[in-house]
């Protein structure tokens, strides 16, 4: 008798609805997800201070990373800057104060759109490269056979590529900025009655060492973070995972990548602008 | 030489591994064998310190593995050269890159030592004149030569191979079977096998030992082998023995044969 009334009864007291259940399921699987990524990213850390320096694998990341996307964040800069352009002017003029036109374009490239839109032509472009090259090598052992020889794959494979994408974001971030301004100015001088020389006094007034700081900021974490989930995305495939897994992680990695960025973008808004007091 | 002490693997609650003991003597070419799943790879994995198993020891000359730091382990991983199923080659190099990896990452030759022992290399794999091609560029037979290339580079005291011949043509398969009798002869290294090809399995062995659910069975030289009277074994030998092995007077083969 008391043994029966000691044990729980299965049926229907403690019993976990199966929504529940697979939403706990779920959020444990996305919770050991982050754990195991945040894991990558501190063992990155710790390797990148950590003899032998293989300058040669940064030097061809830097490359792979940096060369090969700056004509792509250049047209974007550009034609962002020129869209910026085009709306300020025509939702400032109403106000009459069209001549603002020039901080609106500056204030936002600098600041936000600048390291934004670097961010996202790299989270799409390298990120997701990068999750199809190391998940391809992972199904393929080839991170195995490293791992055989000696060779840590983390050393090997993240840190240049860490590195590489925290070093070229900024990097990438300023030509971007620059284009981005100078498509506003196209678009505003060529347009619409705004003097040239006007809105680049205009824009140099309010270019701010403040500004830029939080622009390569802002692109030195959007660098870090995509070389992280795009590392840690094609490290987590199963060697079994084959063709699918390499595709389903490449997809995963952008998707990541780009909420990540956003994510982060608002957090540093936060800190640098509410708690640090940046301009 | 290698020791392997009631080891277990477990994956996602299948006990792949079940307190598997093996030894693997000095010099000898061991032939693990077992159905498809039955932990073999597994096996050879955890001996080369890719997947830390659950519980049991590995020893190696005396020294217990499975508890080393990462820089020991790296260290001793340098006396062990292992060719993958896939042949595993890092498709962003060349051939002479995947062979001279080891070299590049652990010594100070310079690129005329390291050419030099590529050559070598890949003249005792019976491969010459493909060292600036491409892994995409080889058949499968060449890219598994260019991986057992690649393990003889730092001159391994163990050689661990992974299903050798499988998705080989029979032609290929002997071929890789005489080169890993050849290496076994001219080197005097200890090699693990791991195959469910039972023509490649007698043409290597001088030990062979049965793994069924994540235990040894059956363990001896291969005439040890045939003689013992395990089933599970004898079904396995006699799907794929080579037909010398089957013709053999052997009263226990005769009577699985006649059932």
């Amino acid at each position: 008798m008391n043994q029966q009334s000691a044990t729980p009864e299965p049926s229907g007291r403690f019993r976990v609805h199966p929504i529940l259940r697979s939403i706990k399921i779920r959020l444990h699987h996305v919770l050991s997800e982050v754990g195991e990524a945040f894991t990558l990213f501190f063992q990155t850390l710790i390797q990148i201070f950590r003899p032998p320096f293989q300058f040669d694998l940064l030097v061809k990341q830097l490359l792979l990373v940096g060369f090969n996307s700056l004509a792509v964040v250049i047209v974007s800069g550009f034609f962002t800057g020129m869209v910026l352009g085009v709306q300020g002017y025509i939702q400032l003029k109403p106000y009459a104060v069209e001549g603002s036109v020039a901080r609106f374009v500056c204030v936002s490239i600098v600041k936000e759109l600048g390291p934004m839109i670097t961010a996202f032509v790299l989270a799409g472009r390298i990120g997701a490269s990068i999750t199809a090259e190391l998940s391809t090598m992972k199904v393929t052992e080839q991170i195995d056979a490293l791992e055989v020889m000696g060779t840590n794959p983390v050393k090997y494979l993240v840190v240049p590529r860490f590195l590489a994408c925290s070093i070229m974001l900024p990097t990438l971030t300023i030509f971007s900025t620059f284009a981005g301004i100078a498509g506003g100015f196209v678009a505003v001088v060529t347009l619409f009655d705004v003097n040239g020389y006007f809105f680049l006094l205009e824009a140099q007034k309010n270019l701010f060492v403040g500004s830029v700081l939080i622009s390569l900021i802002k692109a030195t974490s959007f660098g870090m973070a995509i070389a992280a989930v795009g590392c840690y995305k094609g490290f987590s495939i199963s060697t079994a995972g084959g063709a699918e897994g390499v595709g389903t992680a490449t997809t995963g990695s952008a998707v990541i990548s780009l909420i990540t960025i956003l994510i982060l973008d608002f957090v540093l808004n936060h800190i640098l602008f509410n708690i640090l007091g940046l301009i | 030489m290698i020791s392997v002490r009631n080891i277990t693997k477990n994956f996602g609650g299948k006990n792949v591994l079940n307190g598997l003991n093996l030894e693997i003597p000095h010099g000898e070419t061991l032939v693990v064998m077992g159905r498809s799943g039955c932990g073999k790879s597994v096996l050879l994995k955890i001996i080369a310190g890719l997947i830390a198993a659950d519980s049991g020891e590995i020893w190696f000359d005396g020294t217990e593995i499975s508890k080393l730091k990462s820089k020991k382990m790296n260290l001793l991983r340098q006396k062990i050269g292992m060719l993958f199923q896939s042949a595993a080659l890092f498709d962003s190099m060349t051939v002479a890159e995947n062979v001279a990896f080891m070299l590049d990452q652990h010594t100070d030759y310079s690129k005329q030592e390291m050419r030099k022992i590529v050559d070598e290399k890949l003249e005792l794999v019976d491969l010459e004149g493909v060292q600036d091609l491409r892994p995409a560029e080889l058949s499968g037979g060449m890219r598994k030569r260019v991986g057992l290339a690649r393990a003889l580079a730092f001159n391994p005291e163990v050689i661990l191979y992974d299903e050798p011949t499988t998705g080989l043509d029979p032609v290929t398969c002997t071929e890789i079977n005489q080169l890993i009798r050849d290496l076994h002869e001219q080197l005097q290294v200890t090699s693990v096998v791991v195959t469910h090809d039972m023509h490649s399995a007698f043409s290597v062995a001088t030990r062979m030992a049965m793994i069924h659910e994540g235990r040894q069975i059956a363990y001896g030289s291969p005439d040890e082998i045939i003689n013992i009277d395990n089933p599970i074994l004898q079904q396995f030998v006699l799907f794929g023995a080579p037909d010398q092995i089957l013709n053999m007077e052997n009263p226990i083969l005769k009577e699985y044969l006649n059932r």
